[in-house]
């Protein structure tokens, strides 16, 4: 099937971080000349965002080095990109394509690919409004200071200067990758930490037994006083404005004078309200990454059907940021021949770095589905198990195993048949 | 075209070999070998790719 070429003489990409700047990249990659306008919330230019939690919060790696690991993409290359615009609203018919800002400016584009990405979420209530928010455009800071969430380079600047200063406990809230690897580096740095999880086991929600052990034992063997099964209950103030404890679900109270709030991530997708596209956890996409007549999305922000899978889903890993940035600009350029593009199907891979350990994981394995262990022993920090479901290996999780990683991963990108990836 | 490694950026996470394993491979000593600094042509492509998906950005490529 193929449609009416779409006259694509400006193409608007909206968020300038890692799925943006990649489409954009590819767009001149591809030779489209067209206006290319890439439009960001931040007043500054983001940062690529891994070393958030890692090297700059440990200083071994330069902001301003973060900050070039991700406009090198660009770097030479003609992309108009406005800062400190936050696009408000949409309306996104056939044939007009229109994104407004908090001022009531407007533009229009022929093309429109949707990077906005995720925030980070806080506490229902924990959030007030700033001096300087209007009814126009709210703005919002924490209720105490000495809390952190890490999202953007001054996230990670913020809560690097509180651990700088010596303080006596740091509290993480949630065991998920980002927070793990934030204790990982406030050990490194010699910070007394205590991680609470809801969950009986780290990640449990999502990798199950086995690796929530290997990940807990790491972290109580590094000297993190784990406590699971109990949530936050509340933030206390210590001293005026500043975080003093938390209290926990099971009654205890815990005194820290820093607070990272490690509650996971939403996709951006307020401003989508009412523009026409349909929004479900996710910008939802067709297997190709097309949202609606004109409009692509990708990265964080973006529903898709993977048809390697044959599910649903949305993934928040930095590769998939690119591999969709590339995508989907090659989905909105095939617009443009008239064509319907093809589909965008592959298998999700993250990394993390916790202490001496280099965890990847490929695949989507799900809470249930059966462990096999494949390689090494977890005892060691140094193994690979594969999640079988029935006939299908869904996943694979590795510790100091990079080349079982990618060997499985490769294996899984021709065919999920369990004997086929774990022969 | 050569290959360029900055091995002391590097850290063997292998997403180069997933992408090109005609170029790169990571062993089971864990350390990243180049078989083939010189690719030809036909690589191009997958090499850039390499270069774009690196997360510490240790590869580049020297034109000769
Ligand atoms: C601390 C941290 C550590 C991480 N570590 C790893 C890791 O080790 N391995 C891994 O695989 N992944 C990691 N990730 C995840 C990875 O960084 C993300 O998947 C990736 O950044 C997603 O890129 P994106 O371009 O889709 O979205 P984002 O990076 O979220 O960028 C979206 C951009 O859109 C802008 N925006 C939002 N709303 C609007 C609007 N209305 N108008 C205009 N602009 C808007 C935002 O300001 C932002 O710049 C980490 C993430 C964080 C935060
Ligand atoms: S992708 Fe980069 S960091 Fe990873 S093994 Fe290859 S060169 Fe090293």
């Amino acid at each position: 099937m193929s449609s009416d070429p779409i006259d694509l003489d400006r193409i608007v990409i909206v968020g300038a971080s890692l799925a943006g700047l990649t489409a954009a990249a590819t767009f001149r990659a591809q030779g489209w000349d067209g206006d290319l306008v890439v439009v960001e919330a931040s007043a500054t230019m983001p940062s690529d965002r891994p070393p958030l939690s890692k090297q700059v919060l440990a200083g071994t790696l330069e902001p301003a080095a973060a900050i070039s690991a991700l406009t090198d993409r660009i770097d030479g290359l003609d992309v108009d990109i406005r800062l400190d615009h936050r696009v408000a609203g949409a309306g996104f018919a056939a044939d007009d394509l229109r994104l407004k800002f908090f001022n009531d400016h407007e533009i229009t584009a022929d093309g429109v690919v949707i990077a906005t990405g995720s925030a980070a979420r806080w506490p229902a209530g924990f959030l007030v409004e700033t001096e300087d928010s209007t009814a126009n455009e709210p703005k919002y800071r924490p209720r105490l200071a000495g809390v952190h969430v890490i999202r953007t380079l001054d996230d990670s600047l913020a809560l690097k200067a509180d651990l700088d200063s010596g303080p006596n406990r740091l509290v993480v809230i949630g065991a998920g990758f980002i927070g793990a690897e934030v204790a990982a580096t406030a050990r490194a740095a010699g910070v007394d930490v205590t991680m609470v999880e809801y969950a009986p086991l780290p990640l449990a929600r999502v990798l199950g037994g086995m690796v929530g052990e290997f990940v807990a034992d790491l972290h109580r063997d590094n000297g993190v006083d784990l406590r699971l099964g109990v949530g936050l209950d509340e933030i206390v103030e210590g001293a005026p404005g500043r975080v003093g404890a938390v209290t926990l679900t099971d009654g205890s109270r815990i005194d820290a004078d820093v607070v990272v709030l490690g509650l996971g991530a939403a996709p951006e997708l307020d401003w989508l309200g009412g523009s026409g596209l349909v929004v479900d956890n996710g910008v939802v996409c067709d297997e190709t990454l097309w949202a609606g007549p004109g409009v692509v999305a990708a990265g964080d922000v973006a529903s898709w059907v993977n048809t390697l899978f044959g599910e649903r889903m949305r993934v928040e890993h930095w590769e998939n940021a690119i591999e969709q940035g590339e995508a989907a600009a090659k989905r909105l350029l095939a617009a443009g021949e008239g064509s319907d593009g093809e589909p965008f199907a592959s298998v999700p891979w993250f990394w993390s770095d916790q202490y001496d350990c280099k965890i990847q994981m490929a695949g989507r394995p799900a809470a249930d589905d059966e462990i096999v262990l494949i390689d090494g022993d977890p005892a060691d920090r140094r193994f690979a198990v594969a999640f079988r479901r029935g006939d299908r290996c869904t996943g694979v999780f590795a510790a100091n195993r990079p080349r079982i990683a990618v060997v499985a991963r490769m294996r899984m990108a021709e065919s999920l048949d369990w004997s086929h990836v774990v022969p | 075209m050569k290959v360029v490694v900055d091995y002391d950026v590097c850290e063997s996470n292998a997403i180069c070999m997933g992408i090109a394993p005609e170029v790169f491979e990571v062993r089971d000593d864990d350390f990243l070998y180049l078989l083939d600094e010189n690719p030809g042509e036909e690589l191009r492509s997958k090499v850039e790719e390499a270069v774009r998906r690196c997360p510490k950005q240790a590869i580049s490529i020297e034109e000769d």
